[in-house]
């Protein structure tokens, strides 16, 4: 069980390194919008796991994604810090029902798995504008693009999730 | 020690967070004040060996295209050549030559963010070294920034650090070329003196300033002109002949002159401060 669970969580790792580098870092919809579905990782990966083997790889997973894209080290920095908060978002959105030994994401409705994952995006792309841009004087820019690249790459993620998402009746 | 010791398994994780978060925002901050890292570019051979691969496969989605901008680009050429004067075979001296030119191909273009960076598939094996001019058939593209062994990385006109030397075509007044991370299709040129008459449609070309890229190589038009918060200077805004969204085939130029140039200013510089 372990053993799937790693081989899944290294396929997932490749394959949304490749997909973002290769397909959604060139969308530049509208000239500038690119979703950053790589915070599916994030989402998908298991909930009872070592936190910090988690913060690892996600500073990994992001550096991935900067080498890829010139970035320096900012997509790592959000990735990192979206990581380090994940269990207070959960705790946030899904309270009480994570105590329970079988939790799971996909018992939750659809509202929580929603708020989740917008909280995740929201956090990472505020992080990342106010790192590539750099300065507080914009501010207004910081927030523009957040939500409009947050709104992107909640859509693609929600219909990423919903088209892998694994069905036991 | 027992408190400490503790601390630090109570806190492990903080502390993870907080040694990663360290590590990412030196390598950003450090970003910021000066050049891109030798070690996070995308020239390497793992990145850019992946963007070769995908450039291969959709490379041939527009050969068309391609074929036909580079057609019309000797079209061009060889209306200037048969109009000239000059006889048609002209002797070169090796010795004597000032500009080379190399050839390469885009593997990755971006445009939308505040520092763009383009990577192409020629590198220290093709003898491209930093700071060489990158240009287009219709003009300038950037600056290489980084190589590795088989890729370049080059630092767009598009990217937040860039300044070029620029004028207005047919006249002597330079200024600087910048991106004000706005519009990718528009770049703004500063310090061109007010007195200067200028009119909307002028076109701009690279100064003889720069030793990167040779003089009158075309950048843009005027779009729109201001005066800066000085009053004193003109604040252009340049829209460009590339379409920056839509590159392939590029130019790399090398100035073998530039070391000397380069040596001569520092030389002068060092005496003035005595």
């Amino acid at each position: 069980m372990i053993n799937t669970n790693f081989f899944i969580n290294i396929l997932r790792f490749t394959l949304l390194v490749l997909v973002q580098v290769l397909v959604f870092n060139r969308l530049n919809f509208f000239g500038f919008i690119n979703p950053m579905i790589y915070i599916l990782f994030l989402y998908w990966y298991p909930i009872k796991e070592n936190r910090a083997a988690f913060i690892g790889l996600s500073f990994l997973l992001g550096l991935c994604i900067d080498f890829f894209s010139d970035t320096m080290a900012i997509n790592a920095a959000a990735t990192v810090t979206i990581a380090y908060l994940r269990p207070v978002i959960m705790n946030f959105v899904f309270g009480v029902n994570l105590e329970f030994q079988s939790f799971k994401l996909r018992n939750t409705t659809k509202v929580q798995q929603i708020t989740f994952l917008a909280l995740l995006i929201v956090v990472h792309h505020f992080v990342f504008f106010t790192l590539e841009i750099f300065s507080f004087t914009n501010l207004l820019l910081i927030l523009k693009k957040t939500l409009a690249i947050g709104l992107a790459t909640l859509i693609l993620c929600l219909l990423f999730s919903t088209l892998f998402s694994v069905k036991k009746e | 020690m027992q408190q400490i010791i503790n601390f630090l398994i109570r806190y492990k994780t903080f502390l993870l967070y907080i040694f990663f978060m360290i590590i990412s925002l030196s390598f950003t901050i450090q970003s910021h004040s000066f050049h891109q890292s030798k070690f996070f570019n995308s020239s390497n051979w793992v990145t850019g060996g992946i963007f070769e691969t995908s450039y291969n496969i959709t490379s041939y989605f527009d050969l068309k295209n391609e074929n036909q901008k580079l057609v019309n680009d000797n079209k061009r050429l060889r209306q200037i050549l048969y109009n000239s004067k000059i006889k048609d075979t002209v002797l070169i001296d090796s010795s004597n030559i000032s500009y080379t030119v190399i050839s390469g191909q885009v593997i990755k273009n971006n445009y939308a963010d505040q520092r763009n960076y383009i990577t192409i598939n020629k590198g220290e094996k093709d003898s491209i070294k930093q700071d060489m001019g990158v240009i287009t058939d219709k003009g300038i593209l950037g600056i290489i920034e980084n190589t590795s062994n088989k890729y370049a990385s080059v630092q767009s006109v598009l990217n937040e650090h860039s300044n070029i030397n620029a004028k207005i075509k047919n006249t002597n007044h330079f200024g600087s070329l910048i991106w004000n991370t706005e519009h990718y299709n528009t770049v703004q040129l500063i310090d061109i003196p007010r007195l200067v008459p200028i009119t909307i449609g002028d076109t701009i070309v690279t100064g003889a300033m720069s030793s990167i890229f040779p003089e009158n190589i075309p950048i843009g038009t005027i779009k729109k002109f201001d005066l800066d918060d000085s009053k004193s200077f003109y604040y252009i805004n340049v829209s460009l002949f590339n379409d920056m969204t839509n590159i392939k085939n590029v130019y790399i130029i090398n100035n073998p002159n530039r070391k000397e140039i380069l040596k001569l200013e520092q030389e002068t510089i060092s005496n003035d401060q005595y």
